[in-house]
């Protein structure tokens, strides 16, 4: 921006409206981190001050690491994770491309059926998903978690990168072709470096769910072998007593990789928001 | 070698029929010009050539064969597009490599077409350089660049200067017509610019809703139009067309072209009023509301000043004036 378009009060109130946002978006996780540091009492006393020399205490953690198999439990979420939105990406994009590209007798259709999986929950087929996954004996393996998540990532995934495959100049395809690329090399080396940016935003939005995600742990592979981090905080929700520190260290340790994730596909997805409005 | 002839072609998306049947002969090292009006099916010509889109039936035949089944790249073709559709993640070198590599042509060879190319459209300087690093004009010359380093039977140009502001274009258009001279291959090209039409081509094929209108020189569409959409569609400002019935012919319609009207202060054929007038310069152009004819175009070569308002006589020249039947078809 050049000074020339830059005002004063306008860009006060700007920041003004989105530190209060950002103020009111980080509370509940700054509370989360900030009482993860604290003991018991600290944490009953008085919630919502930083930890003091007094109530800084590190028992949250000691307890988590302490645990042992929580190292285990992040390897599984993380594995789990990075592994769905891998495929999630890989076959979303292709089945975009041929979409968005050929034309083939069914094609809207297909597009639709696709799409379908966007309006309903991918947990209405909870017992059907779980009688697959015993005759296929998948339960307990993080393979029937990975399956599961790509299927519920694809449709979202098609659906908005088949908008941005349409975007890409038809010319430079047939550039390509007339050039003697194969339509692989057509996809992996000229369209999807076109469309990365809408790639990040896919990978952001199917991401989190899946981290976050309780459900499918807990029915298709509770097993010690294979819990996610979301489940193993679980452990430390009694049914009478609750390790509060335990939890809260557990949940802010559980955002560091997603952060991690974030970060390396933020840069993608600013570009991302902003392509087309700066050519 | 070069030669393309096309036989019958029809092409429908689905229930829209764009091509109806097209017939066309291309010689060797003859340059082609595809005009017509905004969707009349140019760009789907081009590319059923290309290879890019089948047809629906008939033939297209490269130097005598067969290249329905034969996909783009060896078809011995090369295309050059209005979008330029470089290789936004190579360098203008890698560029025009690209399509040589995939043909597995020795390196040496590569370099040494590349080197030729680069020589003949002065692209030198940024031979390193990514298409994002380059202006419009140049980018056009890169992709003309990569078309020409494939050494193709057939060169087909996509509107290929609509993109590029109107100095540019001249400019263009000259590398253009000088490249066709030097490699004496054979070139189509399509555009819906008449002038690029009129100065590039050999031969012009006036398209007009998926059929061809006529086939010949620049000249002949000039001085012979087959019919009234040729008339119209040749010639700036367009020819002026006049109802038969208002003066008093046996043709359906009467045509003549702006430049063979004379007008006069005094006296004249139809009379009419100034509505407008442009100052070009080199001519005027003079939009003359006739009593008997309408509303017709006249241009003057040179300075000519009217007031809006005056009171003009207009005479057609009576030998180059066109006379057109019912079905717009000229008459003899
Ligand atoms: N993929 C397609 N699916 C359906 N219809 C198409 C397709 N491509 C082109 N058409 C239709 O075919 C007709 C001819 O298109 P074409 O691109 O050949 O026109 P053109 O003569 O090149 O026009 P312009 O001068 O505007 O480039 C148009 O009416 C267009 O709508
Ligand atoms: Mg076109």
């Amino acid at each position: 921006m050049s000074t020339a378009t830059r005002s004063l009060p306008r860009a006060i109130g700007a920041h003004a409206i989105l530190l209060t946002y950002t103020a009111i978006a980080l509370f509940p996780v700054i509370l989360v981190v900030m009482n993860s540091f604290k003991s018991r009492v600290g944490i009953f006393g008085a919630p919502l001050t930083p930890p003091t020399p007094k109530t800084f205490d590190l028992i949250g953690y000691t307890t988590v690491i302490g645990q042992g198999d929580f190292i285990h439990y992040f390897q599984n979420s993380l594995v789990v994770t990075v592994a769905s939105l891998f495929f999630v990406l890989l076959f979303g994009a292709m089945a975009a491309f041929a979409l968005s590209e050929y034309r083939f007798r069914g094609n809207t259709m297909m597009g639709l059926y696709l799409a379908l999986g966007i309006m309903i929950p991918i947990r209405l087929g909870t017992v059907a998903i779980l009688q697959l996954m015993v005759a296929t004996g998948l339960v307990n393996t993080l393979t029937a978690l990975i399956l599961v998540y790509t299927a519920q990532g694809l449709p979202l995934a098609i659906f908005i990168l088949s908008e941005f495959m349409k975007q890409v100049s038809s010319d430079l395809k047939n550039a390509g072709r007339i050039d003697g690329l194969s339509e692989y090399t057509i996809f992996f080396r000229l369209v999807l470096p076109l469309v990365r940016p809408s790639m990040a935003t896919v990978a952001v939005f199917t991401m989190i769910p899946i981290w976050n995600d309780l459900w499918f742990p807990l029915i298709l592979a509770p097993s010690e072998e294979t819990k996610t981090v979301t489940l193993g905080a679980q452990l430390f929700l009694g049914q009478f007593v609750t390790n509060w520190n335990a939890i809260l260290a557990a949940l802010s340790l559980a955002i560091l990789p997603v952060l991690i994730l974030y970060v390396i596909f933020s840069r993608q997805l600013i570009r991302g928001i902003t392509s087309g409005a700066v050519k | 070698m070069g030669s393309l002839k096309i036989e019958n072609v029809k092409k429908a998306f689905g229930p829209v029929e764009v091509l109806k049947g097209i017939d066309l002969e291309v010689t060797d090292g003859e340059f082609v010009v595809f005009v017509g009006p905004s969707g009349c099916g140019k760009s789907t010509l081009l590319r059923v050539i290309a290879g890019l889109e089948d047809s629906t039936s008939g033939r297209v035949l490269i130097d005598g064969t067969d290249v329905s089944v034969t996909p783009p790249a060896k078809r011995g073709i090369a295309m050059v597009f209005q979008t330029y559709a470089l290789y936004p993640h190579l360098t203008v070198k890698n560029n025009m490599a690209l399509g040589l590599k995939q043909a597995g042509t020795p390196a040496a060879e590569i370099e040494r077409r590349i080197k030729i190319a680069s020589a003949m459209l002065s692209l030198e300087p940024y031979i390193e350089r990514r298409p994002a690093e380059l202006s419009g004009g140049q980018r056009q010359r890169v992709a003309i660049g990569r078309a020409v380093v494939r050494e193709p039977k057939l060169f087909l140009f996509d509107e290929p200067l609509s993109n590029l502001d109107a100095a540019l274009r001249v400019n263009t258009r000259l590398e253009i017509a000088q490249l066709h001279r030097r490699l004496k291959a054979t070139m189509i090209y399509v555009t819906h610019d008449q002038v690029e039409a009129m100065t590039l081509a050999d031969k012009i094929v006036v398209l007009n809703a998926g059929r061809i209108e006529q086939i010949g020189s620049p000249m002949e569409l000039y001085n012979s139009p087959a019919n009234e959409f040729v008339a119209g569609f040749i010639g700036s400002p367009k020819m002026n067309f006049v109802d038969g019935a208002r003066l008093g012919e046996t043709a359906k319609t009467i045509g003549v072209r702006p430049e063979h009207v004379t007008v006069d202060a005094n006296s004249g054929a139809w009379k009419g009023t100034v509505v407008h007038a442009e100052h070009l310069g080199a001519d005027t152009n003079l939009y003359l509301d006739c009593e008997k004819a309408g509303l017709i175009t006249v241009r003057i070569f040179g300075v000519y000043n009217a007031e809006t308002g005056a009171t003009l006589y207009a005479t057609p020249d009576a030998a180059k004036t066109y006379r057109f039947g019912p079905d717009g078809k000229v008459l003899k």
